[in-house]
């Protein structure tokens, strides 16, 4: 089979690969959170099972709410959608890997992010608006901190196009480098920040005084409510396989690579999926959520590091 | 060519001096518009078609002119940069004529605002094709009176006399800063015309003063922080196409003038250059933002996003210099490309912008977007359009300002290969201001969206609106088509620009429509790549895909139900998020260092009957610590100068016999 067969086939199968995992990942960092609470938690599937039940049910829509209200979940959902596909999860070549590399892939999810806002001020209600301010504070740093993190691994691939940065991460020549840990401090902090996780927002809070996401999405219902759930799961997944591609690409069948080293990328990518979601159970169960305004120095400490790790690269390539 | 495009601009003269005696009658408006957008379409083909033909490596066209000063005629030609300004200039313009075909019914005043509207067309043209300094001043001049007269329309308004007042002040400067840079420029000799200036090699740190004087006087114009001031106040005071036309086109002529000198007619850069102009860029940048984020006014609040997106052209061509002082072209290419790209971005999604708030306002009367609200029902056309623009100024992808963002950011990613150790410094910072302010820009324009076009009506106007006339949506339109257009086949625009950075840096990007599927790679294959097509095409069809199968599958029932807001619905409008309390958090976390923000709750005490008040005092620093001391100063010298008005005869003898004795004795002893 040629290349660039093979590698749609991989594109194809990440394409479907990447909604089906997604909660599962949720439903198991839940599992793992009521387990070290000590309760038996619901099943690992109970998030399909939710998606299934608000797929069928009626979907409720305010009065005045407007086009843009029905068509941000689609929109939201298929823009994160295409960003998460374009992360390399198993294997590294993917035929559309040239349409968006990470700063396109950031810009994406701000794409999805703009609409959910907007769609947050759609109906006119104080919560819809109290979460989409509190939505673009979050992510007017979180997204300048992620393109400097980007520009750290950037500088030491020398290349902001997936693939290529996880095969530099996995060549033999790439050892330990402080600007690289200062990234992946950064980027854990802004992949908090990003899928509303605890310190930042609390994904299973119904207080909404305390929330940002949930009092976004509070009119959504039914299936479009489906398609905001779905898409935030996505989005975790691809912050996990976003890390694991740039810090942790071991595993990862390489561009053109046949079915047995595909079978072993994926079987390597689960593992990570799993060991990503325990050690985010177990942070989130052992931190407490933080004020709203203490975020800021949350993210701009990930912003600092990302600005530190980039002119460190400025100065010398070895750090 | 070259005659023809004069000639076109001499009918835009003409229709200028004709239209006072048409402004009145009924007949003017469709008059004096429809030349102008017969012109500037035609201006805009012929600009198309010359930029085409520098790619095949056609020689600049150059006409003398027996006009102006004696000895030394009117130089105009016409090169790959001014083609390409050109086209930016008329594409504004016939976007903004067209508008006001419609638009200008509601003109209460035409005859205040035909006969300068085609002046400062033709005043913007012709800095463009001018050739030497006395020509380019003059129409730099014309420009600059032409919409200080448009500026002056509603001078009945309150502010508008002020606005028009400051603008003159700073555009009177900005001038005679320009008038520094090409004195200095022309040496003793007084060799007006460019390609003496190109031939010239001043000394070091006479270019250092020109590109000081061109950043004051280019920068002025365009609004670089701390010279902005007058850019807020003055592109909304104009009737909204003419607000169009200054903030989507005329400051992209005055980084027209910018490029002209710095890249053109000043020879090689100093790396300071480079740090001067990014460090003003960035600081622009994300003082715009942050400012246009605290307004209320839809236009002040565009105006001010037309300060950021200058700061962003100016972090490109600061880049620019950097890579050429450097001598490393291709990245220098790189980075010119990025800035002049986003030039015509802008061009395209602030004049977009600025005709949609100009549709609000018309069907409305309302700028203050706190009596506005859910005109996506009533106006549906203009709230499509207006979304677009909104999603490409905040550089979402797959629309026009993503490119151009991206190619600056892939240009700060090769720049650690700068020698200087100063810029290596200075770049990683401007980098991360230039991702935070992209990051606000989206922000400002949830708010200025969501505020406008979203919720419910927050006034009767709001809920009386009625969609703008055909005329007016007609350039909207076209406009938002052309942001998805730049944004999808970004290549075409990269390749076009190609001859005008090929003659200003000797370098050029590769051939973008070279590479299969119509991916942009700026650089190399390996290093970055880019397709909006893939992505708008992904997207959309994926999101109908997903529609349809869920629609399908699963259910449409739909039902509609008052809002839910928790079980707590409440009727009145002002129950919604403001664009002042969605601003809010952003106020606190970033008003406190930029603004000396200030909130005071003014809560009443037990048992008295009257509504807490919320104070915000908002200080604008720049004008305080620059303009108000600086006015002061002047106002203090007049003061004293003016007692030599009121002197005796025999005082007025003394002071002129003393200064004799001042000159001679300096005469004495002057070596």
């Amino acid at each position: 089979m040629s290349a660039a067969a093979t590698n749609a086939l991989v594109q194809a199968a990440q394409l479907v690969l990447v909604p089906a995992l997604a909660p599962l990942l949720t439903g198991f960092v839940r599992k793992v959170k009521a387990r070290l609470l000590r309760r038996r938690g619901p099943s690992l599937l109970q998030p399909y099972r939710e998606l299934a039940r608000l797929l069928r049910k009626e979907a409720v829509v305010a009065e005045n709410a407007s086009w843009l209200f029905r068509a941000a979940p689609y929109l939201v959902f298929t823009a994160i959608w295409a960003a998460a596909a374009l992360v390399p999860t198993f294997a590294a070549g993917l035929v559309l890997n040239r349409a968006a590399d990470l700063i396109g892939i950031v810009a994406l999810l701000g794409t999805a992010r703009f609409f959910l806002a907007l769609a947050g001020l759609d109906v006119g209600t104080s919560f819809g608006g109290i979460g989409a301010s509190r939505e673009m504070l979050i992510a007017s740093l979180a997204e300048p901190a992620m393109i400097m993190l980007v520009f750290t691994v950037a500088l030491h691939a020398g290349s902001t196009q997936l693939p290529w940065v996880a095969a530099h991460m996995a060549g033999a020549g790439v050892g330990l480098h402080v600007s690289l840990a200062l990234a992946l401090v950064g980027l854990l902090m802004v992949a908090l920040a990003e899928n509303a996780r605890i310190p930042v927002d609390n994904p299973a809070t119904h207080l909404e005084l305390t929330m940002v996401h949930e009092a976004m999405v509070l009119e959504y219902s039914g299936r479009h409510l489906a398609l905001i759930e779905a898409a935030a799961s996505l989005k975790l997944l691809l912050y996990v396989a976003l890390v694991a591609c740039v810090f942790a690409p071991w595993g990862m069948a390489p561009a053109g690579a046949g079915a047995a080293a595909c079978a072993l990328g994926a079987v390597a990518f689960v593992a990570k999926l799993a060991g990503a979601g325990f050690l985010l159970a177990v942070f989130e169960t052992s931190i407490a959520k933080m004020r709203l305004f203490r975020v800021p120095d949350f993210l701009g400490a990930a912003l600092m590091l990302g600005l530190l790790g980039t002119l460190l690269l400025f100065v010398s390539r070895s750090l | 060519m070259l005659p023809l495009i004069l000639a076109l601009v001499v009918v835009l003269l003409a229709a200028a001096v004709l239209a006072p005696a048409t402004a009145r009658s009924a007949a003017g408006r469709p008059l004096v518009y429809g030349a102008a957008l017969a012109v500037t379409a035609a201006l805009l083909v012929l600009a198309l078609k010359a930029l085409a033909g520098y790619a095949g490596e056609a020689a600049p066209e150059a006409l003398t002119l027996p006009l102006g000063l004696p000895w030394l005629g009117a130089h105009l030609r016409l090169d790959a940069l001014g083609a390409f300004f050109l086209a930016v200039v008329n594409l504004g313009g016939a976007a903004a004529s067209l508008y006001a075909l419609g638009y200008g019914r509601h003109e209460a005043a035409p005859h205040r605002v035909l006969p300068f509207f085609p002046a400062f067309l033709a005043g913007m043209n012709l800095v463009v094709l001018a050739d030497d300094a006395f020509t380019f001043l003059v129409a730099w001049e014309f420009m600059s009176l032409a919409s200080w007269a448009l500026v002056m329309a509603h001078h009945r308004s309150p502010g508008n006399a002020h606005a028009g007042y400051v603008y003159l002040v700073m555009a009177t400067f900005g001038t005679m800063a320009l008038l520094v840079a090409f004195g200095l420029m022309a040496g003793p000799e007084g060799s007006y015309a460019f390609a003496a200036m190109r031939q010239a090699s001043p000394a070091p740190w006479v270019a250092g003063l020109v590109l000081a004087a061109a950043l004051v006087g280019a920068g002025s114009k365009a609004g670089l922080v701390p010279l902005h001031a007058w850019l807020p106040l003055a592109h909304p005071a104009a009737p909204s196409h003419v607000s169009a036309l200054m903030s989507g086109v005329m400051t992209k002529v005055a980084v027209y003038a910018f490029v002209r000198i710095a890249f053109d007619l000043l020879g090689d850069p100093a790396p300071w250059w480079s740090m001067a102009v990014l460090a003003l860029g960035a600081v622009t940048a994300v003082m715009g933002v942050l400012y246009a984020l605290m307004q209320h006014d839809l236009k002040r609040l565009l105006a001010y996003h037309t300060v950021e997106n200058i700061g962003i052209v100016f972090i490109g061509l600061g880049l620019a210099l950097g890579f050429q002082a450097a001598g490393i072209g291709w990245a220098a290419a790189l980075a010119l490309t990025a800035a002049l790209f986003h030039v015509l971005n802008h061009a395209l999604f602030k004049s977009l912008l600025f005709l949609g708030a100009g549709a609000v306002l018309t069907a409305t009367g309302q700028r203050d977007m706190e009596h506005l609200g859910g005109l996506i029902h009533r106006m549906p056309w203009t709230a499509a359009t207006f979304l677009v623009g909104a999603a490409a100024i905040s550089a979402l992808p797959p629309l026009n300002g993503f490119v151009s963002e991206w190619l600056i950011f892939q240009a700060v990613l090769v720049s650690p290969q700068l020698p200087e150790w100063g810029l290596r410094f200075l770049v990683p910072a401007v980098g991360a201001m230039l991702a935070l302010a992209a990051a606000l820009a989206a922000a400002c324009f949830v708010k200025a969206f969501g505020i406008t076009f979203l919720g419910r009506p927050r006034s009767a106007v709001a809920e009386h609106a009625k969609e703008t006339d055909a005329a007016s949506l007609t350039p909207m339109v076209a406009l938002a088509a052309l942001c998805v257009l730049a944004g999808v086949v970004p290549g075409v625009v990269i390749d076009g620009l190609a001859p005008v950075v090929t003659g200003l840096v000797g370098g050029r990007l590769p051939a973008q429509l070279a590479v299969p599927w119509l991916s942009v790679v700026p650089v190399a294959d390996f290093r970055s790549s880019y397709n909006g097509l893939v992505l708008l095409l992904f997207v959309a069809g994926a999101a109908g895909l997903t529609a349809v199968a869920v629609h399908r599958l699963a259910t449409r029932a739909l039902r509609r139900a008052p809002a839910w807001d928790c079980g707590f619905p409440d009727a009145s409008h002002t129950t919604q998020y403001t664009a002042g309390s969605f601003a809010q958090p952003i106020r606190r976390v970033f008003g406190t260092l930029a603004f000396r923000a200030h909130e005071a709750v003014d809560m009443p005490a037990p048992g008295e009957v009257r509504a807490a008040r919320l104070h915000v005092r908002l200080r604008d620093l720049v004008w305080d610590g620059l303009y108000l001391p600086v006015a002061a100063a002047v106002l203090k010298t007049a003061d004293l100068l003016n007692r030599y008005q009121f002197l005796t005869i025999r005082r007025y003898l003394s002071v002129v016999f003393g200064l004799l004795i001042v000159l001679l004795f300096t005469l004495a002893v002057w070596p």
